[in-house]
């Protein structure tokens, strides 16, 4: 799995805005990542950063009043025939619910939520709705689907998986019925998986199984997984790039490496340590991030964490957008800080006017 | 721009750790499953089961378990939301009055209720939407008649100024706050009658991460300041492991270990807190690893299995395991374990005084 | 640190300045109590003080409502066609010009008249009288405007003497004529078979069929919640007998059981007598939905965890329910209301058009419509089916009103 072949999925400056009656959300506003087959990519931030959204962008199953309206999301699929050719699929532009983006979710792409209750229709068995899904995009008949599932939920870890498919989702706990959604999005072995907050509403213990099912999953079939999360350790545990969010921009993006020992925005900085964590030592009082999440509509102009930015440069961080900035390794970070002094500054703003302007 | 500025030195930690404050003895909790169109009792959830424990004044207290342990259940009865099956629960009053709880009807536990206190866990659905912050923060002083509508006044402005409102936010309605400026609120709230026991039941839990730390640094602070005992509710082992002094650790229903925090987290006696411990993943990449994962899931209450109720997912299970249960006992001063092995088995916990973490190699 | 490595990215990154758009405080809060949406979170910080963040910060529920419900241009629409026609109630005298007893066979089924706004250039509006004659083949009697009989209009003119509001007495009209008795020169919307002004029984009716909806309402409301809130606050076997009761009156087919309680009203009962009766049996079988609304959201309620806070500060149960509970079903009540009203209008209409409900000389929507029961007078006198019109418009209009207020109610939604 070397990162020199082209990525599974390219995201380029993807926006992604909400036009309410309220005014326009910019929920996602200018995300760029890739993400390389083998590998997990997570994505962190809090409430209102637009992870979620991102990825349901990627799936193109973003509900209404929202809107894909700038950027690309480039998937390079490669041929079933055999070949080593690989065709370029641009997600962004597919028509909505149209065969192609149909075929992709589920074949290409299949996705896990944070609450598979919600995600598993309450009326029929886990069985049928495994079977449904593999029967969408596979020729097979009801025995061979049913096979099939019975397969995945015993490569999912679920015990006795021929009864459990005749269980309804509320007989199941939490745990199995994540591990069922987990086996309905694997039923066409997709080539990325994106986990939407996987483990959020299960317990500890749960959550490591979870994880290392994950893990095992993607070893036996290298499949790329986007792991969406607010949970650093969970992050630490299991991604090889990091992307950190806030109000629907990348703060910073890196190796997982990079992210925890050489954190460069003070967002990520600030999010590590206000963390309190179980290797440190009890009732110390932990340095915080000040204020809370703005209002999506209510964004700071600039950069979107000055306002609670212990960083902050007055006449800089609250007038201009920072540009994204790349380390030789590939750290990007979108942060004044890093610019080339003063000098760079002069210059950020005449092309800041400029686009003002325009 | 080091990331070390950022971190402060602990607090003057002045608090003084007193008598007991209340007292927990064989609280139990059933409740009934009904079936049919009769509604025939076909069998009992035990929800909480015999669980005993002691809470001293001025400290934090924690309880800890995964979803269906019977923590929250375990709140509730303390705090009279709901009533015991059995058990007592003895309360020592500021004027040395000792009434136990479990027995005390509505008008007797009126005024053990200025005592104890509660913060709730989602910080949208224990505000009033209709009511002003002042409504909401002076319904405690006014429902106990306390004050007049001007000192009630004051007492709110005062008490959002020590949660770090603003005092001109009392005409505001809670539409206008985020859930940890809510959270501050429900705090305000339960402070107005100078309580001596605020249950907190996972008040962190539903913020976001980077609001965590300023709730959690609150609570410190004004348990320094008032001398407030807290009973902490929660599932996050972290979260738990900063603001506790003690930590009981619960297990369908029961109390499995209970001990000094640090105790409890660097030298576990139950399999159960150890491995709880070992499921949480480190927020640092260069200790990921194989763990001593928990198999199976979490025994049902209302049949649990024979012997320990731990038994079928313990990793040093042995055949009495599965027909005694084990007695909750002291194995060392002040650490108390329900487990058969518990003298003879070397748990792992976390690492001590383990500083090269992720966080402070920030700024290498 | 290695600042100086930093170079932009080649990534076609989106460098123009935030939009000034973007930073403008909310123009409501609506969406702020969202609690589920990874995207809705409300923040007013304490640094950001704007004045419309005040005004929205200090707002109460119900005006936070007022102000989601205003951006519903339908449902504005609706609630000012409401506004319109209850006000029709309250001035049904003053818009009436005869009184709608007031019968004459010779004036029978007359068309509308048309209304001239000018003559000779000048503002003066008036109508044409008209002559009768029957028609030798059919011995219908026809009518044709006399175009020497010009009869003027007047505005505020004297006519009948009525009380307004009940209690002013004044003979005072919208329309009248200036030298002639109106009643028996003017018809705007032609006569019915007895001769009666169809616009002036149609305020009359108005009048008639949109209160005793609202009566209706008001009873059904009482039951409603008095039921559902029994059955909501305390659970239990209250709540098993009240939804068994609801349940029973549920599988009661509703026709026959109109039918069947508006025969046993006494013929001899006077009209008012009869059209509280009529409410009655119609408020009666329309309670089950808001009790049921009511105990839905009480059952909701209870479990919130402010409740559980009042009662562990010590509130008193009358206290949890008369400040905290019923405070937030109100609005719920309100939305409710505003969809079961229709339904109690149309269930009059219906009834009386049955000839079930209100009888003449009561004057109704239903009343004026049995009028217009038979084919002849759909084909031969059109306009004895205008009285349809008003109750589509006001149904209708609560419709698009009841759909607002639901909206706007539920704080939690978009």
């Amino acid at each position: 799995m070397s990162t020199e072949e082209a990525p599974l999925l390219s995201v380029k400056d993807l926006q992604t805005h909400f036009f309410t009656d309220e005014g326009l959300v910019r929920a996602v506003d200018g995300v760029t990542f890739d993400i390389h087959r083998g590998k997990t990519l997570g994505v962190v931030g809090e409430s209102g950063c637009g992870k979620s959204v991102t990825a349901r962008s990627l799936m193109r199953i973003i509900d209404r009043p929202g809107k894909i309206v700038g950027g690309s999301i480039m998937l390079r699929k490669p041929r079933n025939d055999g070949s080593n050719q690989i065709d370029e699929i641009e997600i962004g532009e597919l028509t909505d619910d149209g065969r192609e983006i149909r075929s992709i979710r589920g074949e290409s792409i299949g996705l896990v939520f944070q609450e598979p209750m919600t995600s598993f229709s309450p009326v029929h068995t886990i069985g049928n709705q495994i079977i449904e899904a593999i029967q969408l995009h596979r020729p097979l008949d009801d025995r061979a689907a049913r096979n099939r599932a019975t397969e995945l939920l015993t490569m999912v870890g679920v015990s006795r998986p021929e009864e459990r498919l005749d269980e309804l989702p509320f007989q199941m706990s939490g745990g199995l019925r994540q591990r069922a959604m987990i086996a309905m999005a694997l039923a066409c072995e997709p080539d990325l998986l994106i986990a939407d907050e996987p483990t959020t509403a299960l317990d500890v213990t749960t959550q490591s199984q979870i994880l290392e099912l994950l893990q095992d999953l993607q070893e036996e079939n290298g499949m790329a997984v986007m792991l969406i999360t607010h949970n650093l350790g969970v992050i630490a545990e299991m991604a090889d790039d990091v992307v950190v969010m806030y109000l629907g921009q990348v703060a910073e993006k890196g190796t997982v490496d990079e992210i925890f020992y050489a954190p460069k925005h003070p967002y990520t900085k600030a999010l590590l340590q206000s963390i309190p964590n179980i290797y440190q030592p009890s009732r110390v009082e932990l340095p915080t991030i000040s204020g809370s999440i703005p209002h999506p509509y209510n964004r700071p102009a600039g950069c979107p964490f000055h306002p609670r930015c212990p960083e902050f440069m007055p006449g800089t961080c609250d007038v201009h957008v920072p540009e994204t900035l790349v380390s030789p390794t590939g750290q990007h970070v979108r942060c004044f800080l890093y610019t080339e002094g003063a000098v760079r500054i002069d210059r950020e703003e005449a092309t800041a006017g400029k686009d003002a302007s325009q | 721009m080091s990331a070390n500025q950022q971190i402060t030195t602990p607090p003057g930690d002045t608090r003084v750790i007193g008598d007991t404050i209340l007292e927990v003895n064989s609280l139990k909790k059933f409740f009934p499953i009904k079936k049919g169109f009769l509604r025939r009792e076909v069998g009992q959830v035990r929800a909480v089961d015999d669980v005993t424990f002691r809470v001293r004044s001025g400290e934090t207290l924690s309880l800890v378990g995964e979803s269906g342990c019977g923590k929250t259940t375990t709140s509730r009865c303390i705090l009279r939301a709901m009533k015991p099956s059995s058990g007592e629960m003895l309360f020592h009053q500021k004027d040395g009055r000792v009434i136990d709880l479990a027995k005390a009807n509505r008008s007797q536990l009126r005024p053990v209720r200025r005592e104890m206190q509660m913060i709730f866990q989602d910080p949208f659905s224990s505000l009033n939407p209709r009511m002003t912050l002042l409504d909401i923060i002076g319904e405690p002083l006014l429902v106990n008649g306390i004050g007049n509508r001007r000192e009630r006044e004051d007492r709110a402005a005062e008490l959002l100024k020590l949660v770090g409102l603003r005092p001109e936010f009392l005409s505001r309605f809670p539409h206008a706050f985020s859930g940890g400026q809510r959270q501050r609120v429900g705090i305000a709230r339960a402070l107005a009658l100078n309580p001596r026991l605020i249950v907190a039941d996972e008040p962190v839990s539903a913020l976001d991460v980077s609001v965590q730390a300023q709730i959690l640094n609150l609570l410190m602070r004004l348990q320094n300041e008032f001398g407030l005992t807290y009973l902490f509710v929660a599932h996050d082992l972290s979260v738990v492991k900063h603001i506790s002094d003690r930590v009981a650790v619960m297990y369908v229903g029961q109390l499995v270990e209970f001990a000094e925090t640090d105790a409890l987290f660097h030298h576990p006696k139950h399999p159960y807190t150890s491995s709880l411990m070992a499921a949480i993943p480190a927020p640092d990449p260069r200790k990921r690893g194989i763990r001593a994962r928990l198999k199976g899931e979490v025994a049902n209450p209302a049949a649990p299995p024979s012997g320990c109720y731990f038994h079928p997912r313990c990793p040093h299970a042995k055949d009495i395991c599965k027909q005694e249960s084990p007695i909750f006992e002291e194995v060392e001063p002040g650490h108390f374990v329900r487990c058969h092995r518990a003298r003879e088995l070397k748990l792992t916990g976390v690492p001590e005084l383990d500083n090269s973490g992720a966080v402070s190699a920030s700024d290498s | 640190m290695a600042d100086q490595e930093y170079k932009p990215s080649h990534s076609p990154d989106p460098t123009e300045p935030a939009d000034p758009d973007a930073a403008r405080p909310p123009a409501t809060p609506g969406t702020g109590a969202d609690r589920t949406s990874d995207a809705v979170e409300t923040v007013y910080d304490a640094s950001t003080g704007a004045a419309a963040e005040d005004r929205v910060a200090v707002a109460s529920q119900f005006q936070l409502m007022w102000w989601r419900f205003r951006r519903h241009r339908l449902a504005m629409f609706g609630g000012i066609v409401i506004l319109l026609f209850y006000s029709v109630v309250v001035f049904a005298d003053f818009l009436a010009y005869a009184s709608p007893q007031a019968s004459e066979a010779e004036r029978s089924l007359m068309p509308p008249q048309r209304v001239y706004l000018f003559d000779d250039g000048s503002f003066s509006p008036h109508v044409f009288g008209l002559d009768s004659r029957r028609n030798p083949q059919t011995f219908q009697r026809e009518y044709f405007a006399n175009p020497d009989d010009k009869i003027e209009l007047s505005f505020f003119a004297e006519g009948f003497e009525y009380n307004l509001f009940g209690f002013i007495p004044t003979n005072r009209h919208l329309i009248g004529t200036k030298d002639r008795e109106i009643g028996e020169s003017v018809f705007l919307l032609g006569t019915d078979v007895q001769g009666r002004d169809m616009w002036s029984r149609l305020m009359y009716a108005t009048r008639i069929s949109l209160t005793i909806g609202l009566v209706a309402v008001i009873v059904s409301i009482a039951l409603g919640v008095v039921m559902g809130g029994l059955s909501g606050f305390y659970g239990g076997w209250v709540d098993m007998v009240v939804q068994r009761m609801m349940e029973l009156l549920y599988s009661i087919p509703t026709i026959p059981l109109w039918m069947g309680l508006a025969a046993a009203v006494p013929d001899h009962w006077s009209i008012l007598r009869i059209y509280f009766a009529i409410t009655v049996i119609i408020a009666l079988i329309g309670w089950t939905e808001l009790a049921r609304v009511v105990r839905g959201r009480l059952l909701a309620l209870r479990e919130e965890d402010f409740v559980m806070a009042a009662n562990l500060a010590g509130a008193s149960q009358f206290r949890v329910i008369f400040v905290h509970l019923v405070p937030l079903v109100l609005s719920h009540i309100i939305a409710a209301v505003s969809l079961a009203l229709p339904a109690m209008i149309v269930a009059e209409t219906s009834l009386s058009f049955l000839g079930l409900g209100l009888r003449p000389p009561a004057v109704s929507w239903g009343v004026l419509l049995q009028g217009a029961q038979n084919i002849q007078a759909v084909a031969l006198t059109p306009w004895l089916l205008l009285p349809a019109i008003p109750v589509i418009v006001v149904i209708l209009a609560f419709s698009f009103l009841g759909d607002g207020l639901r909206d706007a109610a539920d704080p939690y939604g978009m």
